[in-house]
């Protein structure tokens, strides 16, 4: 090794450079509108490229599904590309892509968004094709059922694949059984065959009204042209708007558990340790965002380092808050070689108190807040981005002046702030660990880490001899 | 679209790509080392790959996981891969913070070796081991990326073995061998950086001669055995794998013309009529009309050297025997060379990949990516800027042609997964190959 190195060893500079002046940076301007009936509209004109993105933003998201029909909504919102004003689903696939423009259904907790991405100049024939599938979806009784059978492959694809499982046993342990959040978001195997066509077909009158729906641009338009599309493909349509989510889409279940979903023979564990977190709207959003990255957000975080640098039990640890409107899941995710799962499990727990009982380092909260101020331009390069970002706002109720002081907000986050939120939103007494792994080798050890006896089940949740 | 592109070489034999672009304060720079599994000793498979981890681990004047923390305070994103014939190393970070990033690239390659220790490599063959199980050996099929090179170029192949390496190799790594890949590869002339976004040339010039200038040229790079074969197999290869999976899945190699001839785009069109979103053809007939299948798609490897692999991937519905997907699949391209594509079909296909290579060219990373991707492959950077041409002069007799020469029975090497529990034909060997029925 000396010798390349004496060979490499000629004049360079040896202390790194200090950054430059920075450059001004705005989130894109963007303006509101309302039509009459009620269609709300959001357009950030970004013309550096002959690309536009459009979402529309429907109220109907899982959280609002009647308790007897999970996975509704999304299976309305994939059905609306099957079928739609005189159109097979064929056809639509044959005009949308026929012209390149991509277009996505899906439905997410809070709303159901159709995504559309097309070149400025066919943006109109574009839009007019998503008026169709937005205002007049057939719902074909054969694609009904194709696209539950589709979902059952899913279901049953998930049960071989550990980290699917892992998601789904966590947040099952998390909630209570009637919470709407601890069901998938597109269903379990018994509540997607009971669906039909008729609670589709309900389900979209219910909630396809103009009253709640959102469009947001974001690209080679303007407000003008993006007015008189919306005016011209939806002006028309009448109707009010939808109610609001039920309460008790995220109630908890309490107490403690270890649960361990049993893959004979598996190389590595996949882990899941955490409990309820916290609405978007939660007022110490920053702080326990900041906190969060310092905790296991960042490649840097905490957690990442001590499981994958110092340890090197794993490719990669991170933890999360998953912000919905109601309080969605916090939790550390890992996948690490099955002997030192249960290691894995006492380095998180001691992380988790170690950010709960001594504040961070002055150094460690500017490396989370200057990284998180300074990407904030990275994360809009794209219109889809941008949109999405304006979507955010729409869905939460954010302020329109959020993106404008995103960045001066985060970097008024404290160390106090931080350890302050670390304490009143980390519950160490609420933990869920689950494991997707083999019982025999780790079950043992995690109880004599834990002090908890682990309930060993199966892929299906059921208990396992 | 037209992207603007500077480019020139130092001294020292790296070539440099600049691409101005002041929207936002934001820049991209990006290294591809002309790198990657193909150049792997035997009994070192996965050393390219764990040579990336190390390249994070610190340099002569850069302490442990101090890279990662520098551009990450610095507001910046970065990461690193291999495959099978490059390496790339990238960062994205406001403009202001250009010349950290090219400090910090410019270390590790002149001053990588003083930082390297048995520790650091120890920890990281403990990670690398980990990403093994993880993206392969403890994920349904997750095997198919080491199992398709190994069926589809011959043992003696640079493309035949795993890029992630086996378990073996990875232990039998040493600190020799860190040396000896770095002086051999990490080398000014086997690298191309590319810099796209906020920038001013003339200051990126000044700097990129400061912190890459004094680094030696090097003393040149083994060269690759003979990559080329035949334009097809000769023969139906396949491969059948009982697995822990659910559900049948059916891959398909067909070998293809390599990236960036004439010809790849006329089968990077035909793998889009097959399997590019709801309106190709498999996703048509096997997805909606027959139902025999839960997901179809079709891509290309995009390799540029040997031959390239158009890949047809189809996963059963539930109740449908790996019998019964394997027939239809092998049906429906049959019906794609025995009748032919129409004009639509082209149409829809580039339109679909024009749409896409604008949103990708959005991003300062993607542009960059893609500049140093085409100096590396064939010297030009300014290839970036007629792919909508070439993509456009793809006729459907050109697909038809294509399909006739290269979609046919022996040229086919199938991979099919069929769940272990289910299996209705006599065990064999897992890694037993034979003639297709």
């Amino acid at each position: 090794m000396s010798e390349t190195l004496t060979a490499t060893s000629t004049s360079a500079p040896t202390t790194k450079p200090a950054p430059a002046a920075p450059r001004d940076y705005h989130f894109p301007h963007f303006e509101r509108r309302s039509l009459p009936n009620g269609v709300q509209l959001v357009v950030a004109p970004v013309p550096k490229l002959p690309l536009v993105t459009v979402l529309a933003i429907v109220e109907a998201g899982a959280s609002v599904e009647p308790d007897t029909q999970r996975g509704v909504a999304a299976l309305t919102a994939r059905l609306l590309l099957e079928g739609a004003a005189g159109m097979d689903g064929v056809a639509l696939a044959e005009r949308f892509e026929g012209i390149g423009a991509s277009v996505e259904a899906h439905a997410d907790w809070d709303v159901t968004s159709v995504s559309l991405t097309a070149l400025t100049d066919r943006l109109p024939e574009a839009l007019g094709l998503v008026r169709d599938l937005l205002r007049s979806p057939t719902f074909p009784e054969r694609e009904v059922q194709r696209l539950k059978e589709e979902r059952l492959a899913d279901l049953l694809q998930q049960l071989a694949e550990p980290r699917g499982l892992a998601d789904e046993q966590f947040v099952h342990a998390v909630y209570a059984a009637t919470a709407r959040y601890a069901a998938p978001e597109e269903g379990d195997a018994a509540s997607v065959r009971a669906l039909t066509r008729n609670d589709v077909q309900q389900f979209y009158s219910a909630r396809y009204q103009p009253g709640g729906i959102t469009l947001v641009f974001a690209g080679d338009v303007t407000m003008q042209t993006a007015a008189a599309l919306a005016e011209q493909l939806l002006g028309d349509w009448t109707g009010a708007r939808p109610a609001a989510a039920p309460s008790g889409v995220d109630a908890t279940q309490p107490g403690k558990l270890v649960r361990v979903v049993s893959k004979a023979d598996a190389p590595q564990s996949e882990l899941r340790v955490g409990h309820v977190g916290l609405p978007r709207n939660t007022p110490d959003y920053f702080d326990a965002m900041v906190m969060n990255a310092v905790l296991g957000g960042l490649f840097s975080s905490r957690i990442n380092l001590n499981l994958r640098e110092v340890h090197g039990y794993t490719y990669g640890a991170s933890s999360e808050f998953e912000w919905r409107r109601g309080a969605g899941p916090f939790v550390v995710h890992t996948a690490v070689k099955s002997d030192v799962t249960a290691a894995a499990v006492q380095e998180i727990l001691t992380e988790m108190e170690r950010i709960r009982t001594t504040a961070i380092g002055e150094d460690e909260l500017t490396l989370a807040t200057s990284y998180l101020d300074g990407v904030f331009p990275i994360r809009y390069e794209t219109t889809a981005a941008i949109a999405s970002a304006l979507a955010n706002m729409v869905i939460h109720g954010l302020p329109d002046n959020y993106y404008d002081e995103y960045r001066a907000r985060v970097r008024a986050v404290t160390t106090e702030g931080v350890l302050e939120a670390a304490r009143r939103r980390l519950h160490p007494d609420q933990l869920r660990i689950v494991v997707v792994g083999d019982p025999v080798v780790v079950a043992a050890a995690i109880e004599a880490v834990t002090g908890l006896t682990p309930e060993i089940v199966t892929g299906e949740g059921e208990a396992a001899e | 679209m037209h992207i603007p592109i500077e480019t020139y070489q130092l001294p020292n034999g790296l070539t440099v790509v600049l691409s101005e672009d002041h929207t936002a304060p934001i820049v991209a720079v990006n290294l591809w080392y002309h790198v990657g599994s193909a150049n792997e000793r035997e009994g070192r498979t996965g050393f390219a790959h764990l040579f990336e981890h190390m390249l994070f681990q610190g340099s002569a004047n850069v302490g442990l996981n101090e890279h990662f923390e520098l551009i990450q305070r610095a507001g910046g994103t970065l990461n690193g891969s291999t495959w099978l014939d490059r390496t790339n190393y990238y960062e994205t970070v406001p403009s202001n913070q250009l010349e950290l990033t090219i400090w910090l690239e410019a270390n590790r390659m002149g001053y990588l070796l003083p930082a390297m220790t048995q520790q650091k490599l120890d920890t990281q063959r403990d990670v690398v081991q980990n990403e093994r199980r993880w993206s392969m050996d403890n994920q349904p099929y997750g095997t198919w990326w080491e199992r398709m090179p190994a069926i589809a170029f011959p043992p003696e192949h640079p493309f035949h073995h795993s890029l992630i390496g086996s378990m073996a190799d990875l232990d039998a790594a040493s600190l020799d061998d860190i040396a000896t890949f770095f002086s051999t590869y990490y080398t000014p002339d086997n690298a191309v950086l590319s810099i796209a976004g906020d920038f001013d040339a003339v200051e990126a010039r000044e700097m990129i001669e400061r912190h890459f200038g004094g680094i030696p040229r090097g003393k040149g790079k083994p060269p690759l055995p003979d990559m080329n074969v035949p334009p097809t197999f000769g023969a139906a290869l396949r491969e059948v794998v009982f697995d822990d999976v659910m559900l049948p899945r059916q891959f398909i190699a067909f070998r293809s013309p390599v990236f960036g001839s004439d010809e790849y785009y006329t089968a990077s069109v035909t793998g889009a009529i097959l399997g590019l979103k709801k309106g190709s053809r498999l996703h048509r007939a096997l997805v909606r009309e027959q139902q025999v299948a839960a997901e179809a798609t079709a891509f290309t490897y995009d390799l540029a050297k040997g031959s390239d692999l158009l890949v047809v991937d189809v996963t059963a519905r539930p109740e449908i025997s790996h019998d019964a997907l394997e027939y239809a699949v092998h049906a429906e391209i049959d019906r794609l060379v025995d009748d032919g594509v129409t004009e639509d079909e082209v149409a829809r296909a580039v339109a679909l990949i024009e749409t896409d290579m604008v949103a990708a060219l959005q991003s300062a990373g993607d542009r960059a990516d893609r500049l140093s991707m085409f100096a590396t492959y064939f010297g030009d950077p300014r290839i970036v800027n007629v792919q909508t041409e070439r993509y456009r002069a793809v006729t459907s007799e050109k697909v038809n042609a294509f399909a006739r020469a290269r979609l046919i029975r022996h040229n086919r090497a199938t991979l099919l997964y069929v769940p272990r529990e289910t299996a209705d034909v006599p065990p064999q060997d897992d890694l037993a190959m034979a003639e297709a029925p």
